[in-house]
């Protein structure tokens, strides 16, 4: 897996366990968010790196010293609250600044950047944490999504499921995550954005339970460079993305679906 | 049915027709596509039909089937028709079909698919509308809740003739109902939270308490509640206490009871004459069965979304009684499984637990992560033979389930 010049060794922990900040779990959390806490959890401990995870309530300052940050999916209203929460406690962005890794998932990948679609279309202020902006597209996307990862990431393949009516436009110093093979992404034939050690996609919920590679690729930002896992260990996973591989036809790209009625979610 | 003008008849007519025919053809209980034609020839046919009637409205994420049962089954003592879409078929035309198949029934109860409310609440004008729960449910084509919450809210404020019978311990439910003119309050419980953390109002952490919820930052708070399920009994609205001693089982069917027992006496029915109709359902459309299966009892619990499946592990035999999982993702289903990950499956450890269904391996990961220890099987025959005891308990999502029903035969 790659790791980022300023990556720790993980002998280099000592005694302290590798912090992991849920941010507004009570929030932003639509479908399945807390997936992408249990896989680095899992991931981390069967490496044998002790991990500690902090939820922290739309009520609570965020803290500054984690290791790694997922903030996940939410409705409209939710994510417009969101934003002037996070705003107002400036601790995320805090963090960011410092190097933590940061790894956001639809709604929350729209607030990690200047600009977003409120629950009227309205647009309205982002975290500033990555440059990139966002807006309400035409169509809905909703269905499984393939992508190719940027080689210079060395993550395989991208299998998710996305469900959103946002696009998403990156500034200089940002680069797209992925080339889209199959659904919609950021609406212009690439996927998700990353810059240093901030990183979000359109993969909603547990994107990192069918995508090992990326979170190996976040713990590696985080903890430095990581053993492979044992093969047993990695069964269930590799069967199951195999699988969703091989359900999707990948001849196809760029497929919308038509939008829902009635529905805004992102 | 001499009341109806000339084209709503011949709709419902041809309606019935359709109906019949469907059935013999043996596609689903002929319940929908008649309706659909309805519709198509005459689209105010629901408005026509419901017109004259008192129309009781059931709606809410989990419980709708259920609980539309227990009001048609405590209506009963009063003897008079009761028109009603039993089978589930919650939509425009399900209902339509529903009231043109029982044509002199005085009184309609009718279970409304969360997002179809509004219109439908327009169309019946609606004397009793029941509000159970609102929670994450099939979101790759349902609409996001807080939207479904928001909807409600003016439909609700735009019908100032009608009485919402609501759950106040769901803080959505309250943030919906509370636009309406008059509301029972039903302190009617929540097991599932994570939808409802936050204030609908001000997006501030709700924290909770032995008496519900409050913001801790703006003065949205629980209603005082009219009737209150207090375990397994219920306090009524005059203080009685009543024993509810269903037959169905668990805290949620316990809930859906005293909102149907609520509802019962906007009719003048009271508790205690509800009560022993209630007990008598034993299943609702093949949920909570059990059935006999090479010499094992095999039951079947229906899950739909995370929350019903904490309501599906809250009635589940003590361990070591086996389990069996299934999972789909069809388009009933919703496609995306990322709901696995919002459900906590430590519960149970402890049992034999078999992963089945289109979708088996996402269970697999999920279940592994939360270091549950689990067998694949093929199918419930797959592991019914594999099982030692003398039971097995199902739960199964909806295409899941219904694929369950067939394999045991239909004697679900």
């Amino acid at each position: 897996m790659t790791s980022s010049p300023a990556a720790r060794d993980p002998q280099d922990r000592g005694a302290s366990a590798l912090r992991l900040v849920w941010v507004y779990p009570d929030l932003l959390s639509t479908y399945g968010d807390r997936g992408n806490l249990l896989v680095l959890e899992r991931r981390a401990r069967l490496r044998g790196i002790p991990v500690e995870s902090v939820l922290v309530n739309a009520d609570q300052p965020v803290p500054r010293q984690g290791d790694i940050y997922l903030m996940g999916g939410g409705e409209d209203l939710p994510q417009v609250l969101a934003a002037q929460r996070l705003r107002a406690d400036g601790g995320l962005a805090a963090a960011a600044q410092r190097g933590a890794v940061v790894f956001a998932v639809c709604a929350g990948y729209q607030l990690l950047g200047s600009e977003f679609g409120g629950d009227d279309g309205q647009p309205l202020p982002g975290l500033q944490i990555l440059n990139i902006h966002s807006g309400r597209g035409q169509r809905r996307g909703v269905g499984e999504i393939i992508a190719d990862v940027d080689p210079s990431l060395e993550v395989p393949r991208l299998t998710g499921f996305e469900n959103h009516q946002g696009t998403t436009r990156l500034g200089p110093g940002v680069a797209p995550l992925a080339q889209v093979r199959v659904g919609v992404g950021n609406g212009d034939g690439t996927e998700g954005a990353f810059a240093g050690r901030i990183l979000g996609t359109y993969l909603h919920g547990p994107v990192l339970v069918r995508n090992p590679g990326l979170a190996d690729l976040l713990l590696a930002w985080a903890a430095g460079q990581l053993p492979p896992l044992r093969a047993q260990d990695e069964a269930w996973t590799q069967a199951l993305r195999e699988q969703r591989l091989a359900a999707v036809p990948t001849g196809a790209a760029g497929q919308v679906s038509k939008p829902g009625p009635g529905s805004h979610r992102r | 049915m001499g009341k109806l003008p000339l084209r709503a008849r011949v709709a419902t007519t041809l309606g019935g027709a359709a109906g019949r025919m469907s059935r013999l053809a043996g596609r689903g209980d002929g319940s929908v596509i008649g309706g659909v034609i309805g519709l198509r020839v005459e689209p105010d046919l629901l408005a026509l039909l419901a017109a004259g009637r008192r129309v009781v409205l059931v709606t809410g994420t989990n419980g709708k089937t259920t609980t539309t049962r227990l009001i048609t089954a405590a209506l009963g003592t009063l003897g008079q028709d009761v028109a009603t879409n039993a089978f589930g078929a919650n939509m425009e035309a399900g209902l339509a079909a529903a009231l043109g198949q029982a044509p002199d029934a005085p009184i309609a109860v009718l279970e409304v698919d969360e997002k179809y409310l509004p219109a439908v609440l327009a169309a019946t004008r609606a004397k009793v509308v029941a509000l159970l729960n609102l929670s994450r449910d099939q979101m790759d084509r349902a609409a996001e809740i807080w939207l479904v919450a928001r909807r409600w809210r003016e439909a609700l404020a735009a019908a100032p003739g009608c009485r919402v019978v609501a759950n106040a311990d769901d803080p959505l439910i309250a943030w919906a109902a509370g636009a309406a003119a008059d509301v029972i309050w039903v302190a009617a419980g929540q097991r599932w939270h994570e939808d409802s953390w936050c204030c609908p109002r001000c997006g501030s952490h709700l924290s909770r308490d032995d008496l519900g919820w409050r913001c801790g930052e703006c003065e949205f708070a629980r209603p005082p509640a009219r009737w209150v399920l207090d375990g397994t009994s219920v306090i009524d609205s005059r203080g009685r206490v009543h024993d509810l001693a269903l037959t169905l089982p668990g805290q949620a069917n316990r809930a859906n009871a005293v909102i149907a027992l609520a509802v019962a006496e906007e009719f003048h029915v009271d508790a205690v004459q509800a009560l022993p109709r209630l007990r008598e359902v034993t299943s609702v459309a093949g949920r909570y069965t059990q059935v006999e299966r090479n010499g094992r009892q095999v039951r079947l619990l229906l899950a739909k979304n995370p929350a019903g499946w904490l309501e599906a592990f809250d009635v589940l035999d003590q361990p070591p009684v086996p389990v069996l999982l299934s999972v789909n993702a069809q388009e009933p289903d919703g496609k995306d499984t990322s709901w696995l990950w919002d459900v906590d499956y430590r519960v149970l450890r402890g049992r034999p637990v078999f992963a089945a269904g289109e979708r088996r391996l996402d269970l697999a990961v999920r279940l592994e992560a939360d270091q549950v220890p689990f067998e694949l099987a093929e199918s419930v025959d797959d592991a019914v033979d594999r099982v030692d005891g003398g039971r097995l308990d199902v739960i199964a999502n909806y295409t899941a389930f219904q694929q369950i029903r067939v394999a045991l035969g239909r004697a679900a």
